[in-house]
């Protein structure tokens, strides 16, 4: 299946972003001093125990959180405007949630294609798409089914066809792995890399593995634990495009074993 | 409990009610004016059933049920949704709709017939004033309780309002509306022969008043039976609606 080219990639710049979040009185400070430049067109994955701001983080750049202070800044434009959300700069934005967050009163079809209902593309054209995303993410022949007829792997394979359907600008990514078993998940970053490489958008992608981290990202971006702090940077710099076989290199170990090391230090 | 247990002890159930009935009315020898035995009130409906009258009062109060409803479902949802969607028109409102829901609609009847005469027309509006306000409570319900991460994919859609109302909170609103809906069409037959009892001179609801007064017992009973049967038979229609208009939800799915 082709993928289609977004007209431009866009970078994305994160200063001074701190987010507290209050809790009956008192304030929780889940994230602070994340300052980051996110190059158009990188892959940057981020990293980090349970709880140490990742989905606030990725809530942050999505424009669904407002931060409690700094800036976000996408291809060049402020994403708020005082309490104003800027929905221009956000154009072409996918979102894979950490649940697959589907409709239950559309079928598969329908969900996957609403992002090109919502523009305004014909129904025949929509049909046509979602059957290549289908395919694309290993759920062909589920179409026409109800999300509540589906495993949990399969909808969250369905969430990422959603989020791939308007082929985004930005594709931002909750552990959209975490549910598949370890085949369908070498399969899914194999195609995810593809994918990315062929569109050239800015991919962010939380996971909890590093060696999907490592296998994916050209940054790795380590949180420390509460509160969330970049701890560590690491370019990952094996070419691309990358195998499996990539995995057994003592290059790819050497980054694997060095970040498992920083992340033993943080329990 | 198995489907086929419930199809056959439901009309054991019914038969074991009518028996009681008859033992008792034997038993302890109640007149016929105040308890007439099962037959008797089986015969009466089949006289009634033979008169073209009762056909004609049948459909008044088919026709006063299901306008009041409809009206009740079209103005439930268009209220419950601007309520539910706009916090402000809500918080003002709120204590006049309240009021408005504990005030007894009944009370309002011969104020309804200075209104709108003692035709159809006053029944109509008190079967669409009652069963108004649980389809438009269920709506407002169903609308706030759309999910945080529903919500979020159509903000990182950037998605207007109606875009959301329509792909989103009315679906999310179904199966609360239809909820309201069960409850609606009930209150709509209640209204309507509430409405014929106290004004006019047609519909199920007269004809039971006006056996009543004509000391016909038997037959009144015979009026309430084809009262409860056209009640039965709008509630399993609505409860019916169900499948087409929610066939994703899991109500649906357990096959209820
Ligand atoms: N809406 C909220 N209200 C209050 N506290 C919150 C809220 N959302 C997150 N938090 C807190 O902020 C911190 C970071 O949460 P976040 O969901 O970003 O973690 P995470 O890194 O995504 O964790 P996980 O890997 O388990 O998904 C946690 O301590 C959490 O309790
Ligand atoms: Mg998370």
């Amino acid at each position: 299946m082709t993928v289609h080219k977004p007209a431009s990639s866009v970078g994305i710049k994160l200063k001074g972003i701190e987010q507290r979040y209050k809790v009956r009185n008192s304030e929780v400070l889940a994230l602070t001093g994340v300052n980051l430049d996110i190059g158009a067109g990188e892959f940057l994955v981020l990293l980090g125990p349970s709880g140490c701001g990742k989905t606030t983080l990725l809530r942050i750049i999505a424009g669904l959180l407002r931060p409690t202070s700094g800036s976000v800044e996408v291809g060049g434009q402020q994403l708020w405007s005082g309490d104003q959300r800027n929905d221009a700069v956000m154009q072409e934005l996918g979102v894979v949630f950490q649940d697959a967050n589907l409709f239950p009163w559309m079928t598969i079809e329908d969900n996957i294609a609403l992002p090109l209902k919502l523009r305004g593309v014909p129904k025949a054209q929509r049909r046509k798409r979602a059957a290549e995303l289908c395919a694309l993410v290993g759920i062909a022949g589920f179409e026409k089914r109800w999300p509540r007829e589906l495993s949990g792997g399969m909808r969250q394979r369905a969430a990422i066809a959603r989020a791939l359907s308007r082929d985004p600008h930005i594709l931002l990514m909750d552990e959209p792995f975490g549910a598949l078993d370890a085949m369908t998940r070498d399969q899914m970053n194999l195609e995810l890399q593809r994918i990315w490489m062929e569109s050239g958008c800015t991919v962010i992608l939380v996971t909890h593995s590093i060696r999907e981290a490592v296998f994916l990202a050209d940054r790795v971006l380590l949180l420390s634990p509460r509160p969330g702090r970049m701890d560590t940077l690491r370019t990952i710099d094996i070419a691309r495009p990358r195998t499996i076989y990539a995995q057994s290199t003592p290059e790819f170990q050497t980054h694997e074993i060095e970040l498992r090391q920083r992340l033993d230090t943080f329990a | 409990m198995s489907r086929s247990a419930s199809w056959l002890i439901t009309p054991l159930l019914l038969a074991g009610i009518v028996l009681v009935w008859e033992a008792y009315v034997r038993a302890f020898n109640v007149s016929s004016f105040i308890l007439p035995p099962p037959l008797e009130v089986w015969r009466a409906t089949v006289v009634l059933m033979q008169d073209p009258r009762t056909y004609w009062h049948i459909w008044i109060t088919l026709l006063e049920t299901v306008a009041g409803f409809a009206i009740a479902v079209v103005v439930g949802i268009v209220f419950g949704g601007l309520l539910g969607k706009i916090q402000t028109l809500e918080r003002t409102l709120n204590p006049l709709i309240v009021g408005l829901q504990v005030m007894p609609k009944v009370a309002l009847i011969p104020l309804f017939i200075v209104w709108f005469g003692f035709g159809v027309t006053s029944k109509i509006v008190l079967a669409a004033v009652i069963a108004f306000f649980p389809i438009m409570t269920n709506t407002i319900l169903g609308i706030k309780s759309v999910e945080r991460g529903h919500r979020e994919v159509m903000q990182a859609l950037n998605a207007g309002r109606w875009a959301t109302f329509v792909n989103v909170e009315l679906p999310n609103s179904m199966p609360f509306i239809l909820t309201g809906m069960e409850v609606g069409i009930v209150l709509a037959t209640i209204g309507a022969i509430v409405g014929e009892y106290l004004g006019g001179n047609q519909g199920l609801g007269y004809m039971a008043v006006a056996t009543l007064n004509a000391f016909d017992v038997k037959s009144m009973f015979g009026v309430i039976l084809l009262l409860t049967i056209l009640g039965l038979v709008l509630y399993f229609l609505v409860v019916m609606l169900r499948r087409f208009v929610t066939p994703w939800h899991e109500s649906v799915a357990s096959g209820r």
